[in-house]
């Protein structure tokens, strides 16, 4: 045996990802660049892809038009009326189920029927119920964005720590003070989580709510552009729900930092 | 406020788990139980706080709770059963807020809790921040301020290294003195039911029944750790519970 020894072979480590914050942009700038240099050059057909440059030109026409913000508007406050109705209805259903047996067995394979049911094929159904006005595309937003908030929340119910309810119970709380107190702060990581993916279906759906009797909005723009196959346009507006994408996941990061600051 | 245990009798299905349990419980006393693991200590306290519904017998509260009494059977958990998401001062007040005490009230109750389980800096820590034996403490503290007529503590120190078990069981002792209280403590460790009972009730394997009622005069107070005639009180014990737990030990376990 030599007398220096040799040094314990590092085999930890790993396993445990850090937020590096330049690397999603850099990510981003990369493809883009690519992009950018595959048109000029010719190598990406003008068919195929448009200049990200005149995407970008798009854009701004539409950002000095002020038709930007005429077709953001009613998109956002669809997007909110309709993302609000689903998540809250969605949410208590999901409690129910998770507290009430008979609820639970009624309604669970009920979620599970609907659930897969594309929600853009009922779109019609939804005009006629609720009219071809705003109504309609609140009804497919909400109905969209209510599943899997249900699934996420009976999920998240079901893993609250049972010893914490049985403490309240031992110390007399009112059921509804065990609710409010105990089981939903206990399931918001998992409803938060869920929130992410209702929320990222309520801006998919958004475009298929604007398919009938829609003059303003994203999704309108989108199906417009499409339609003329005008790849700038298509691509400046499928930009903008990319960019709320990111934003309503940044939103919900904030707010998981700000009410989930226990865990450890 | 004394507890009576009339022939208490449980199963879970056809599978029996006590039988025949009665016992006294006196006020202003710590009486342990100890037993093989699976005999249904844990079961037995939850019928005692009412979480369950023993088969046959019942448990009888004799007598009225003292006045002030929030919530007179209070559960002291093994795994202290804090809510992570409210800080130390938030996880006592929980309990208060439901008797509708708040504001100054609540504050008066949660700062004296706090002071008696030497807390007092930690008010605002959050569960993630303490280690397990301040855990403990605030569960004790969120217990004391309903000011209860019985505890009833399941393993309470089990979850703990034995250096912060012997602090806690001190603690225990001095709270006990200061102000005496009347508890069910179920543990495994001979050793706390030695150090904290005045009375040592011995189950058997499953079904659980009780063995032999051991009496320890000696003043809590007095007890220290390593004392002769403790000692021999626990190797009593352990003669007891030595068969029991081999012949518990080798059972299949039917769940
Ligand atoms: N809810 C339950 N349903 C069925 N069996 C149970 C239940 N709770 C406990 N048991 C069984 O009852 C026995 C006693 O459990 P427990 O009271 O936890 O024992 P101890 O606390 O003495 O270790 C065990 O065999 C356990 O498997
Ligand atoms: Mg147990």
């Amino acid at each position: 045996m030599s007398d220096t020894g040799k040094s314990v072979v590092f085999r930890g480590g790993g396993f445990a990802p850090k937020s590096r914050r330049w690397v999603g942009l850099a990510v981003f700038v990369g493809l883009i660049a690519i992009a950018e240099w595959g048109t000029r050059s010719g190598w990406i057909s003008a068919l195929t892809m448009p200049k990200p440059s005149d995407v970008l030109e798009t854009f701004r026409e539409l950002y000095d038009s002020g038709l930007l913000f005429k077709h953001l508007g009613p998109s956002l406050s669809r997007l909110v009326v309709g993302a609000t109705i689903g998540v809250s209805v969605g949410i208590s259903v999901g409690v129910l189920i998770a507290l009430f047996s008979y609820i639970r067995s009624g309604l669970v394979p009920l979620v599970a029927a609907i659930f897969p049911i594309p929600k853009i094929a009922l779109l019609p159904l939804f005009v006629i119920w609720f009219g071809i006005g705003e109504g309609s595309k609140y009804a497919l937003i909400a109905f969209g964005t209510f599943t899997p908030t249900v699934v996420a929340t009976y999920g998240a119910v079901d893993n609250v720590d049972r010893t914490l309810i049985r403490m309240g119970q031992s110390f007399g709380l009112s059921w509804w003070s065990i609710v409010r107190k105990i089981v939903l702060p206990g399931a918001m990581p998992g409803i938060l989580s869920g929130l992410r993916i209702s929320l990222a279906i309520a801006i998919i759906l958004l475009v298929a709510a604007e398919m009938l009797g829609a003059e303003f909005g994203i999704g309108a723009y989108i199906l417009e552009a499409g339609s003329l196959y005008d790849l700038e346009r298509l691509f400046a507006g499928v930009v903008i729900l990319s960019l709320l994408g990111v934003i309503v996941s940044s939103l919900i990061g904030l707010v998981e930092l700000w009410l989930l600051d226990w865990r450890t | 406020m004394d507890i009576r245990l009339d022939n208490i009798t449980h199963s879970y299905d056809d599978f029996e788990i006590m039988r025949d349990i009665s016992l006294d419980i006196p006020s202003g006393q710590i009486v342990c139980i100890v037993g093989p693991s699976g005999c249904g200590k844990s079961t037995l306290l939850r019928i005692i706080g009412g979480l369950e519904r023993p088969s046959s017998g019942a448990a009888l509260q004799l007598g009225e709770p003292p006045a002030g009494c929030l919530n007179p059977l209070t559960y002291i958990f093994q795994d202290f059963a804090l809510l992570p998401w409210r800080s130390v001062a938030g996880n006592v007040s929980l309990v208060l807020e439901d008797h509708g005490i708040k504001d100054a009230k609540a504050q008066a109750i949660i700062d004296d809790v706090l002071a008696r389980t030497k807390l007092a800096d930690f008010s605002k820590a959050l569960p993630k921040q303490l280690s397990g034996g301040m855990k403990q403490r605030v569960a004790i503290a969120r217990a004391l301020a309903v000011n209860p007529a019985v505890m009833l503590m399941d393993e309470p120190l089990s979850a703990l290294d034995s250096q912060t078990r012997e602090l806690l069981m001190d603690d225990l002792v001095d709270l006990w003195t200061r102000q005496p209280f009347t508890a069910i403590y179920v543990t495994h460790n001979l050793a706390e039911a030695v150090r904290l009972g005045h009375r040592v009730v011995v189950l058997s394997r499953r079904p659980g029944q009780i063995r032999e009622v051991v009496d320890i005069d000696k003043p809590l107070a007095e007890r220290a750790f390593g004392d002769a005639d403790l000692d021999s009180h626990q190797k009593h014990l352990w003669q007891l519970m030595r068969d029991e737990a081999r012949a518990a030990d080798a059972e299949l376990i039917n769940v």
